[in-house]
This record gives C-alpha cells, structure tokens and sequence, in this order.
C-alpha cells in the first residue's frame, strides 16, 4: 500500500513515494510559473513503475488545489508538523518545535509529545524573514544560493538594518559601493533573517528541541545562528526540505489504514 | 435643522443595489423624519430613536473609497476609519449622505482624530468617551455626556426629549437586543441550525433598519422560522465550533468567515460589535434615572479602546462554555492597535483559563489575503 505526499511551495515543488515504511523515491523540482504542470509531472514521475498498485495521494503547500489526482489536500502547517516528527525521531531528536522558512512565508508550529499541532504562528504578509529575502540578495550579488555556507565562510556579518527585502536590497548597494566584501553582506543577511525567525518563534512557548525545516534548512550556518539566538538545540535533516512532502505522505498511509 | 430629502448628484452612476438604498433612505427621510449616523456601539441609540430618527451604522466594510481618503488620512490607518471617511466624503453611502448628523465618541485614537477632519463637511457630535469603565468618575462623565447628547439632539432638530419617549426607546432597544440574543443563541444547536456566514448576514443587516418595531418582528418571526425547521430535522452537519472576536467584520472582511466556514469549521458566535459585545447586556429599567441607567449599560461594552477591559473577559469567558467552542479565532483590522495589543491577553485567557486553541489573524479591506486566509484557517480547524 503506497501513498503519494506532494508539496507545491512558491519555489519548489517536493514529491516523495511512501510505502509505510520506507521512502522509495523523492523528487524536487522548481515550481516556475505553472504549478499545475509541475506538480502533475512530480506526480507521474512517482507514480511512474507503480500504475498498477493501489496509491492514495495526499497534496499540500499553496498549490494543493491544483492535482485532480489527489484524494486529500492538507494545508503545509499540519504536514510540516507530521513530517519534522518523523524526519527528527529518526535522528534520535525529541521535537517540540518546527521553524520553516519557505520561498514566500515562514512558520513556527509547536506540537505536543504524540507529534500533534498545539499552536503556530505564520509570517505571510512581508518577504523579509523568508527565503525570497536571501534569494533575493543573493542574485543582486550573482551568487549561487547552492552555495551559500562557502560563500559566506571567514567573513564576520555586517548589520543589515533594513527590515524590509526592498529597502534592504538598496542597503545592500550602498554596502557594495563602500567596498563591503559580498560574503560579508551575505553573512549580515542570513543573521538578519535569523534575528527576525528567532524572534517570532519567541511568541510561542518553546518546549524541548527545534527541527529546522524549508530551503534555507539547507545552511549550516542559518542552522547555527538560529541555534544561538533561540538557545534550544536546533536539528535538521538532509531532506528536510521534504518535511511537508513527507508529511502529506504520512497523513495519506494513516487515512488509509483508518 | 433642515432635513436632508435630495439624492446626491452622482446617484445616477450607482448600480442597482446602491440605488436601491439611497432611495429606502430617502422614502424615510420624505416623512420629514431625521437620521442620525453612528460609528460605535457606544452611541446611545435610545436618544435620537426617542425624538423618532432613525439610527444607523456608518461603519463601512469595502475598500472602494480608501484611496479617496488617503488623500487626508495617513496610510497605516485602520481601513474601517478610512473607508468609513472616504464613503462619507463622496456621498456614495446613502446613509451617510442622509444623515442629519454623525455622532461619533472618543473610543480610539484614529476615529477622534478623524471626527475633526469630518466636521468639515457634515454635522458632526463627538461624544467624550472615558478611557475606563471602572470607577464613579467614569461614569459621571460617560452620564453627562448623555445628557449633553440628549441637548445637543434637542438643540439641531428642534425638538424635546421628554422622559417618556426615552422610557419607551429604552423599552424598544432592550426588546430589540433581546430578539437579536434569541437569534444568535440559534448558535448555541450541535448540530447547527446555521451557518455563521448567515448568522452574520442578520446581524449585520439589523444595523440598517430604519423600523426598529418592523426589525424585531423580522428577527422574531426568523428565529422562530429556523427553530421549527431545526426540529422538523433541518440541521447542519457538526464541525469544529470557531467564536470570532476582536475588530468589526462585515462586508468584505466576511472572507474570514468564508475562510473557516470553507475550510471545515462553523462559526457559532460572533463577540465582537457585530454580534454580541454591545448587545448582551439590558439597559436597567427599574431605574429610575433613565440617564443613569444608560450610562451603566453602554460603559460595559467591553471594546479594546477600555484599559481595563474586564467586560470582554466575563463575556468570553461564559459563551465559550455556553457555546461549547472549540477554538477562538480573534480578527484584527491592520492598524488597530488596541485590539492588536489586547490580543496577548485573550491568548492567555483562551489558552490558559478556558484551555482551548486560539489563533489571531490580521486582515484589511482588499482581497489579496484570500490564499493565505484559507491556509490559516484551514491548519487552525485542523488542529482541533
């Protein structure tokens, strides 16, 4: 019995195949500007060798409308929540708290010891504090965000005041034309983005360890700056970009068995 | 005071629905009968109802004329104040355009401040609302202002208000508030009986009727209606039970009701100026100073501007357990600052005293939230 968990985010879209066990395959592709065809084609590719068998599909992320295939849509905030359990019971980690920060909004879900959502809080409305902040600098100093940790090695972080992508942006010229090394205003970047996550999160009650999931997870440095200003340990997971993915899948093999 | 019966000049450019009521207010104000505008539920409506004026709400709740206004008032303002003054300024709300005079009180700091920029063009009264309800101090001055209010109404349109036609308008009101409790108890039904967009739809329609008596007869007749359907076997399937309060919603911020209500759970109670907060609570007839009376019940409104502002509490605190809720959504309108501070503490009430989720959500009046909306309700009625 296989289900099938989609995640269409603003940036990417993550697929993951789930037998109840095991993961059999994943995929990620980038979401572009026709969320409906990719996530059709992420759906085929994991469907692809397993026409035959029974799949329930489960879609989430803001583009969870969009798969006429799907036998369930679940908002991104739940499925994060089920996935950060699963991906962080499997590296010994007690989670209490899930930080994402997404292509176009960031969140903060707290859960209770069975792994169920108790409380979140969502940032939606600004792009500072989420993923498009540092893609967003990052392209005005022709860097790959692929590499982002290397890029910002051995350079300590300059201040970012600018609370706002726009504004930062221009900041960030003022930065170049004063000879700023770009590592430099990197670096300030990614402690900005921390300071303001770190804060947020501080609304809720923070109980026990973070599980630290969305793009940006990907940065060991975000990972470690988070960790300092929250001062709660501060885990990840090499697909923790498919906590949400990985949670509609979850959600799917737990219908399904009901 | 001469009454106002003329359409305004840009009638013509209006569709049919907006026709429609400048031409109900306008049949109104033929009978030579006077209107009287309000903002809050502060505004004791008993005085203008006794001296025969209809009495309705200016609130707006659309977007169309927050660009008009934002040529006088700061952007980051909260969208009610700005749509509210922009309708205003371009007479494109009939009752606005037909109101004789605008009451408005010294609740928050947006609307006093608007108040002075209105005065400019219409007949304005602004009453001085104390900060507190606690103390006799706030309440002599809150009674004073009634009574000012009461001589300010004599004075423009000529007439006296006698005791008994104030008696008899407290007597209205109150039968007023009770038909409206009685049809918003209909919440109180697992399974429902109705939907909360519906709920809201009569609630809000309640704040236009020119004919109180006609109003309670409607409110009555509908509640009876639905209580004999519900026991004939119409109910609607069981859901996670949502309480709204915070921020007026109306208009084009029903999205959030749509929000819940699309996405799985049923709104049973509404808290906020819409629904209860101003209406639970009687005016004491077994007073005998009517202006007394008055100034008791309408300081109990437990709106944010108020520090403290225990009423909102007591309130929450017995219809969460009356409406058997599940979880408390608070709405708040963008920069109001009141209720955005005040959210801390329902969130510490809702989810430590009464030990149920509780989610705020910041919304205007555009509809480019919708997507996010949904989200947000939708993980919140999951939760439960």
């Amino acid at each position: 019995m296989l289900t099938i968990g989609i995640d269409s985010g603003s940036t990417t879209t993550k697929g993951v195949l789930y037998d109840g066990r095991t993961l059999l395959k994943q995929i990620l592709v980038p979401t572009s500007h026709k969320p409906k065809v990719v996530m059709q084609e992420v759906y085929e590719h994991l469907l692809h060798g397993h026409a035959e068998e029974s799949v329930y599909t489960v879609t989430t992320g803001y583009g969870r409308e969009l798969l006429p295939a799907a036998h369930k849509k679940v908002t991104e905030i739940t499925c994060h929540g089920k996935g950060a359990a699963y991906l962080g019971a499997t590296v010994g980690a007690d989670i209490g708290v899930v930080i994402d920060i997404g292509g176009q909004d960031s969140k903060v879900v707290l859960l209770d010891t069975y792994g169920n959502i108790t409380d979140f809080l969502m940032n939606d409305k600004c792009a500072a504090g989420t993923g498009r902040f540092v893609e967003v600098i990052m392209r005005q100093l022709k860097e790959d965000v692929a590499f982002l940790d290397q890029y910002v090695a051995g350079s300590l972080p300059v201040k970012i005041s600018s609370m706002c992508t726009v504004f930062a942006e221009s900041e960030v010229i003022g930065l170049l034309a004063d000879n700023v090394r770009g590592g430099a205003i990197a670096h300030g970047i990614l402690n900005a983005i921390s300071d303001r996550t770190a804060n947020f999160a501080k609304k809720l009650p923070l109980e026990r360890e973070v599980f630290f999931s969305g793009g940006l997870a990907q940065s060991e440095v975000v990972r470690k700056l988070l960790e300092d200003k929250l001062g709660h340990r501060v885990v990840t997971h090499p697909l923790a970009q498919f906590t949400g993915a990985i949670g509609a899948a979850l959600i799917g093999h737990q219908k399904k068995w009901r | 005071m001469e009454i106002k019966k003329e359409l305004p000049e840009i009638f013509e450019s209006f569709a049919e629905a907006r026709r429609n009521g400048f031409i109900a207010a306008k049949n109104f104000k033929e009978q030579n009968k006077p209107m009287v505008g309000t903002f809050c539920t502060f505004m004791p409506q008993e005085l203008p109802l006794a001296m025969g004026a209809a009495v309705v709400s200016l609130c707006a709740t659309s977007d169309e004329t927050i660009g008009e206004a934002e040529r006088d008032l700061p952007r980051n303002l909260c969208p009610l104040i700005k749509s509210s003054y922009g309708f205003g300024k371009t007479d494109k709300c009939p009752y606005f355009y037909f109101s004789d005079l605008v009451v408005g009180e010294t609740t928050c700091d947006g609307k006093k401040k608007m108040y002075e920029y209105m005065g400019e063009f219409k007949p304005v009264h602004v009453m001085q609302l104390p900060n507190s309800p606690v103390g006799t101090d706030s309440l002599t001055l809150w009674k004073n202002e009634i009574v000012r209010l009461k001589e300010v109404l004599e004075q423009q349109f000529d007439v006296t208000i006698t005791e008994a036609q104030l008696k008899h308008a407290i007597n209205l009101k109150n039968r007023e508030r009770q038909a409206l409790k009685n049809f918003y108890a209909l919440g109180k039904l697992n399974p429902p009986a109705i939907s909360g967009a519906d709920l809201l739809k009569v609630l809000y329609g309640s704040t236009f009727k020119f004919d109180r008596e006609a109003s309670i007869e409607e409110i009555n007749a509908l509640t009876a209606k639905i209580t004999a359907e519900y026991e004939a076997g119409k109910q609607l399937e069981s859901k996670p039970r949502i309480l709204i309060t915070g921020c007026p919603i109306g208009g084009v911020t029903e999205k959030v009701v749509k929000a819940i209500e699309e996405n799985g759970g049923m709104v049973v109670f509404y808290e906020n100026c819409m629904g209860a907060k101003h209406v639970e609570d009687l005016v004491d007839e077994s007073e005998s100073d009517l202006y007394l009376a008055l100034a008791e019940k309408y300081l109990k409104i437990g709106c944010s501007c108020m520090s403290p502002n225990p009423h909102r509490f007591e309130l929450l605190n017995r219809v969460v357990d009356e409406y058997a809720v599940d979880g408390v959504v608070d709405v708040l309108l963008q920069a109001c600052h009141t209720y955005a501070v005040e959210t801390l503490a329902v969130k510490r009430f809702i989810n430590g005293e009464k030990g149920i989720p509780y989610m705020s959500v910041e919304t205007d009046y555009s509809t480019a939230d919708i997507g996010q909306l949904n989200t947000r309700m939708a993980a919140f009625v999951e939760m439960l």
